[in-house]
């Protein structure tokens, strides 16, 4: 080989099928003809959108702890949640109720969470997922693992593991698309591109020009979609989940979206970014795209909009109350859940937090 | 020792379809000690499988792969190089089970060497327990003989919560018994009384263990009556079996490898202060490792408290 010759050479497609006005700007994809698939993105959309404006007006009012909202993100969470099967594992990061929602996680589960309750993790209809994780890119590790296990099983099944921008800067993520590329596991990383780690923009996060090429260098192919574009997510994870069961090995697909919100409720990103960026980012949010299209193609209509926003209020509304009237726990499941059983040498503390419980009011 | 842990890694995989092994070149090569020597060729290379070099990840897969019922017991090479997977361990691993109210739990074993005296490289000779005995949710495990290492280790891939398993590396080749390999685990949670007496409560854990023994042994020529007891499980700790021991003998020594500045030691001297301070017949005492960085090999058994340092203790504790 002579010296100066290319030795490797690399390419990251761009996809996007509905433009921020709600025309087409790319193919339609197949599973658009079911129309009712179409609205229910759609309602998930906005379910997810209803619930996060409702929480973060409890956090105002001091009924719930710090949450971070996922304005201006449902396309993306939404999308990835319509592409998963059933028997699929989803890890996130903490953003991701759109997805959530979609897979069976209560919005009780939710909020008891942000409101300082473990039992917000255990997910009754959803016995798989992984909780929330907090942690910046640890939970990638996590779904190579589970991925590991579906190779090793012979089952049709893949891990779907969400990481932010910020997230790639983590030596997990690495690791991680690393081994998945080396074993060939059923993994589809979808990196969310918010633009923003709280206040560092992916400018300042890294030189690469696109947050997917970085799968590239694990030897895993990429691609970056429009991740306001309900569509196009369901679209292109689907396929690249669809791949990865067939046995051809993983995926990661970098949603290009945008924090509308404050990082959580306490940020304040008026601080770092200017108000006209903002607006301009608002200007492409996904729901609006996703009820022009459909609207334009005779599938909704402003009485739908009315009675899903009434049906969604209530809903929150009922997981609300529910959370709100939701006793804490006893002190002793602080001690209950470490081990599969009490080791003897905690039974004296678990007494004795039980005493300073019973004296508190 | 090594081929105790290697047995019972062969008898679990035997028997028990959902333990699988994973590490850096524990595949072909069978572990850089032979801890896993022939199991890739025995069982497979799906069930025994080569990891990427990056110790957070082994850990971090082990955990989805637990979460998902598999039984990963997973080799970290030498337990200086924890420190990258500790994000992992501290987490999520020790945190699964509790942040899940019990929904997704964590049934791994996550193995390495412990300690020095083997003339190793820089950063192979690290004992640093005390990292993993602070995380609620860990057992930490660290056997002292071939028996118990083959005992305890399956006990530990049994065991449904996640299991730290320290394997004293000067004991790997040095310590040779017997094992009987019948699929007999020993209790984790239990200390080990490996010798009875009256005078002194010694206690030891890993490869200390060994040279307390001796220790022992000596001074019984003297008349000096020394109860070692091997800790076994660093934690949770059974503190019940080192008081009862200390009610009867009034004198208590901790002999630990590691760094005495909170050291295990420290903890287990402060229980007893707490709890049977008036049974005590003088101040509890500590021979322990320095607090300093472990040497490179020329000067590790300066380091590593001997027979002499652990004879002085049982006289010093004694003396009082």
């Amino acid at each position: 080989m002579s010296s100066g010759t290319v030795v490797a050479r690399f390419e990251i497609p761009y996809r996007g099928c509905l433009a921020s006005d709600g025309t087409l700007c790319g193919p339609l994809p197949a599973f658009a003809e079911d129309t009712e698939l179409l609205q229910r993105l759609y309602r998930g959309m906005v379910r997810a959108r209803v619930f996060d404006t409702k929480a973060v007006n409890l956090q105002r009012t001091g009924k719930l702890g710090t949450y971070p909202s996922c304005l201006g993100h449902e396309a993306t969470h939404v999308g990835v949640g319509a592409a998963m099967r059933a028997e699929d594992v989803l890890f996130t990061v903490y953003r991701e109720v759109g997805t959530k929602f979609w897979r069976g996680v209560d919005m009780l589960d939710v909020l008891l969470y942000w409101g300082g309750d473990e039992r917000g993790a255990v997910y009754r209809r959803n016995p798989q997922d992984f909780p929330f994780c907090v942690p910046i890119g640890s939970q990638m590790p996590h779904a190579a693992g589970a991925a590991l296990a579906f190779q090793i099983r012979g089952e049709a099944r893949c891990a779907l593991v969400f990481i932010g921008d910020g997230g790639t800067s983590q030596g997990a993520f690495y690791e991680a698309l690393n081994l998945a590329g080396a074993k060939a596991l059923p993994l589809v990383c979808v990196i969310v591109n918010n633009r923003w780690a709280i206040s560092v923009p992916v400018s300042a996060q890294t030189a690469a020009q696109t947050l997917a090429q970085k799968a590239i260098a694990a030897g895993i192919p990429a691609l970056q979609v429009d991740g306001n574009d309900v569509l196009i997510v369901r679209e292109s994870v689907g396929e690249a989940l669809e791949r990865a069961r067939r046995g051809g090995g993983p995926t990661v697909i970098e949603a290009l979206t945008y924090r509308l919100s404050d990082h959580t409720t306490s940020d304040d990103a008026t601080r770092y970014r200017s108000a006209s960026e903002v607006e301009a980012a608002q200007r492409i949010e996904p729901i609006a795209r996703m009820r022009s299209f459909l609207e334009a193609r005779g599938l909704w209509s402003e009485a739908q909009e009315q009675s899903l926003r009434r049906e969604c209020s209530e809903a929150v509304e009922t997981a609300v109350k529910q959370y709100l009237a939701t006793p804490k726990q006893s002190t002793d499941s602080m001690f209950d859940y470490l081990y599969a059983q009490l080791p003897p040498g905690l039974r004296a503390q678990r007494e004795d937090a039980r005493r300073y419980a019973a004296l508190r009011p | 020792m090594v081929e105790a842990i290697n047995m019972a890694h062969a008898w679990e995989m035997a028997h028990d379809p959902l333990v699988v092994v994973l590490g850096e070149d524990v595949g072909a090569n069978g572990g850089v000690f032979r801890a896993t020597a022939g199991l890739q060729q025995r069982f497979g290379a799906v069930r025994v499988q080569d990891s990427p070099l990056a110790e957070g990840l082994i850990a971090g897969a082990a955990i989805g792969m637990a979460a998902q019922g598999l039984k990963p017991v997973a080799e970290i090479q030498f337990m200086g190089f924890i420190y990258p997977a500790l994000d992992q361990i501290a987490s999520h691993m020790a945190r699964l089970r509790n942040r899940t109210r019990g929904r997704l739990t964590c049934p791994l074993v996550l193995r390495m060497p412990h300690g020095g005296g083997i003339h190793a490289p820089e950063h192979h000779s690290e004992s640093l327990e005390t990292l993993l005995c602070h995380h609620p949710g860990l057992r930490v495990v660290c056997p002292s003989s071939p028996a118990r290492a083959y005992g305890l280790l399956l006990a530990a891939i049994r065991d449904p919560d996640p299991v730290i398993f320290l394997e004293p590396v000067r004991l790997y080749r040095f310590a040779k018994q017997e094992v009987a390999d019948d699929g007999q685990a020993l209790p984790i949670g239990d200390c080990f009384v490996l010798r009875p007496g009256n005078d002194l409560t010694l206690v030891t854990w890993g490869a200390m263990t060994v040279d307390s023994l001796k220790a022992a042994e000596q001074v019984a020529a003297e008349g000096v009556s020394c109860e070692v007891i091997d800790v076994g499980t660093l934690s949770p700790i059974d503190f019940e079996t080192i008081l009862d021991s200390v009610v009867k003998t009034g004198r208590l020594l901790i002999v630990h490898e590691a760094p005495r500045t909170v050291g295990l030691g420290a903890e287990i001297a402060a229980t007893v202060a707490e709890e049977a301070l008036y049974d005590l017949q003088g101040p509890i005492r500590r021979v322990t490792g320095y607090d300093t960085i472990m040497p490179l090999y020329r000067l590790e058994y300066d380091y590593i408290p001997g027979v002499a340092r652990i004879v002085d203790g049982i006289r010093t504790t004694l003396a009082d």
